[in-house]
């Protein structure tokens, strides 16, 4: 039998079994399927750029304020698939609006301890060596509200200030090569062409390990909320250091203790002291469904599925609880698995119908296992607002309603 | 002739090909001083950068009640946006308070980021003298410096802030 006897063999066997589980669930005076007496339509033409369906309605969450311009909209993380977050569902975070830059003119200067302050281009950087890797983003401020005993009622309200894309672009060593670096430059400045000109300070060690200068993201240009035309893409450092709309870059012998290193993004421990420069994402994982707000209709089977990211390098296991944490259940995780990315995980759940409580727990591959609410509130008390990566937990209702396990 | 210039050509390829990734690449221009110092407009805890001008916290009051009290109240408090005035005693309640009087470590950070952001929906309005000012007096609204205390480039690197020594570098173990 060759290929295509096969493959027509296996296709009519699929049918059969599909009409034996119509016949099984529909009653016996059924009419037809209407799919098999609607005349065909002529379809749409070819365009340009693509569109999502018009049934597709799928958003970033956006809440009210004063200063749009300074806020942040969340990633739906419960209506994304797999590991990448569509470009235009990325979360945004911005200090002082969105910049209209025109690509042409933007400029990217680097400067300070270097033997050759040098400026350039969009068009010289993507002459560069270029590297594509896929990395979250996260702002060190998601899952903020987790840190109080209540938690979010959904994971686009609790976790929804991270995404996962392809980043392309010029390893930041290249250009850091083409200005030479003097050996008493241990940290850069890294400067946004926003109306803030948001700053961070970053130390050399990770410019030279693995940061990038990106101008592509999921295989086409940055969006200008991602900062379009060229960011710092810092890999599973904290959001705000990845500066976007990237315009200079200044090598220094010390940080600047810029506003938003000190001021903000520090975290404050109970005794008054604050931790600075507190740059990896600690790893952390949630269930994305069932989560919060979902209805999963009744017993049987159910995918429990989620995500799972480390600041630190990869994910290695994720564990899931389907009784509020008396046993735990290995998930297997989406192949392959990069180094500080989002990490799909999935596991097959057969629901008995009763009341129960979904955790997931992940660990990296530094050995660091994600913490409860009250071992995170041991190490770092009840104020430092950042960073908090807790395990987070879903409870199912008997009728399927699915709420935060705290509420 | 034709063939060996080819043969030569191929050779040439192998050799240039590998060292070239560890060459300059001859992309991008050099700058001058006087463009550098245009663009740099960052302000370090040392001050050295810091511009020519000077303002005080009496002149400071004026600035502060037409750009700055819309948003940040009265006396640096009760605005709808980031409080600007408190102690240090702040950080220590429940929930803390972090302003600049309670929290900043560096008083050129204050020059710094008024300088580059604020006002919001105007930044980079306001001159140097004017940054000057404003700084001088958000700083004596803490009681931090005096109200004819005149801050510039000497001054405003010595003014020394309440949670200088607040901070601590990151203690999470590394991998």
């Amino acid at each position: 039998m060759d290929a295509k006897q096969s493959s027509r063999r296996a296709f009519l066997g699929a049918g059969a079994f599909a009409g034996a589980a119509l016949t099984a669930c529909s009653a016996p005076d059924a009419t037809p399927p209407e799919a098999a007496t609607a005349p065909s339509l002529l379809g749409a033409p070819v365009r340009r750029y693509g569109e999502r369906s018009p049934h597709e309605t799928v958003a970033r969450g956006v809440r009210d304020s004063q200063t749009p311009e300074a806020a942040s909209s969340r990633t739906p993380l419960d209506e994304t698939y797999g590991i990448i977050t569509p470009s235009a569902l990325h979360f945004e975070r911005h200090h002082a609006g969105v910049p209209d830059i025109d690509p042409t003119a933007h400029k990217l200067l680097i400067h300070g301890l270097v033997e050759r302050p040098m400026m350039f281009t969009l068009s010289d950087l993507k002459r560069m060596p270029s590297v594509s890797r896929v990395h979250f983003v996260e702002c060190s401020g998601n899952s903020g509200g987790e840190w109080s005993a209540k938690g979010a009622p959904t994971v686009r309200l609790s976790h929804g200030l991270a995404s996962c894309s392809e980043w392309t672009g010029v390893p930041l060593r290249v250009l850091l090569d083409e200005v030479g670096v003097k050996p008493e430059a241990k940290w850069l400045l890294a400067e946004g062409d926003d109306a803030c000109r948001m700053q961070r300070s970053v130390m050399i060690e990770k410019a030279l390990d693995d940061a990038i200068v990106a101008y592509g993201q999921n295989g086409e240009a940055l969006r200008p909320e991602q900062g379009y035309p060229v960011r710092l893409v810092l890999p599973g450092w904290e959001g705000n250091t990845n500066v976007k709309w990237l315009r200079r870059i200044k090598l220094t012998e010390g940080p600047q203790f810029t506003k938003d290193e000190t001021s903000k993004y520090t975290e404050l421990m109970e005794d008054g002291e604050a931790w600075i420069f507190t740059f990896e994402m600690d790893a952390k994982s949630v269930i994305t469904a069932p989560s919060g707000g979902h209805a999963i209709g009744g017993p049987g089977y159910h995918e429990v599925t989620g995500l799972a990211w480390s600041g630190r390098g990869k994910i290695t296991s994720v564990e899931v609880s389907t009784d509020g944490g008396a046993n735990w259940s290995e998930a297997s995780l989406q192949q392959p698995v990069y180094s500080r990315a989002f990490t799909r995980f999935r596991l097959p759940w057969n629901w008995d119908g009763s009341e129960c409580v979904l955790l997931s727990r992940c660990r990296d591959d530094t050995g660091y296992v994600q913490p409860t609410r009250q071992e995170l509130i041991a190490q770092r008390g009840r104020y430092s607002a950042y960073h908090c990566n807790r395990i987070k937990g879903w409870r199912i209702a008997a009728d399927g309603s699915v709420s935060n396990a705290e509420a | 002739m034709r063939k060996l210039s080819s043969g030569a050509c191929m050779a040439l390829i192998g050799l240039v090909t590998h060292p070239l990734l560890s060459q300059e690449l001859g992309l991008g221009r050099e700058v001058t001083a006087a463009e550098v110092r245009a663009w740099d407009i960052t302000i370090g805890p040392g001050g050295d950068e810091l511009p020519e001008g000077s303002g005080s916290a009496v002149e400071g009051s004026q600035i502060y009640e037409v750009r700055c009290k819309e948003c940040h109240g009265e006396l640096g408090v009760g605005g709808d946006h980031a409080a600007l005035v408190g102690k240090p005693a702040d950080l220590k309640k429940a929930p803390p308070i972090k302003t600049v009087g309670s929290y900043w470590p560096y008083a050129t950070t204050l020059f710094d980021y008024t300088r580059r952001a604020m006002p919001f929906e105007e930044p980079g309005t306001l001159t140097d003298d004017q940054v000057y000012a404003v700084t001088a007096y958000v700083l004596y609204l803490n009681g931090i410096v005096g109200e004819d205390d005149v801050m510039d480039r000497d001054s405003l690197p010595k003014v020394e802030m309440p949670n200088r020594d607040g901070f601590v570098p990151d203690p999470r173990p590394k991998p």
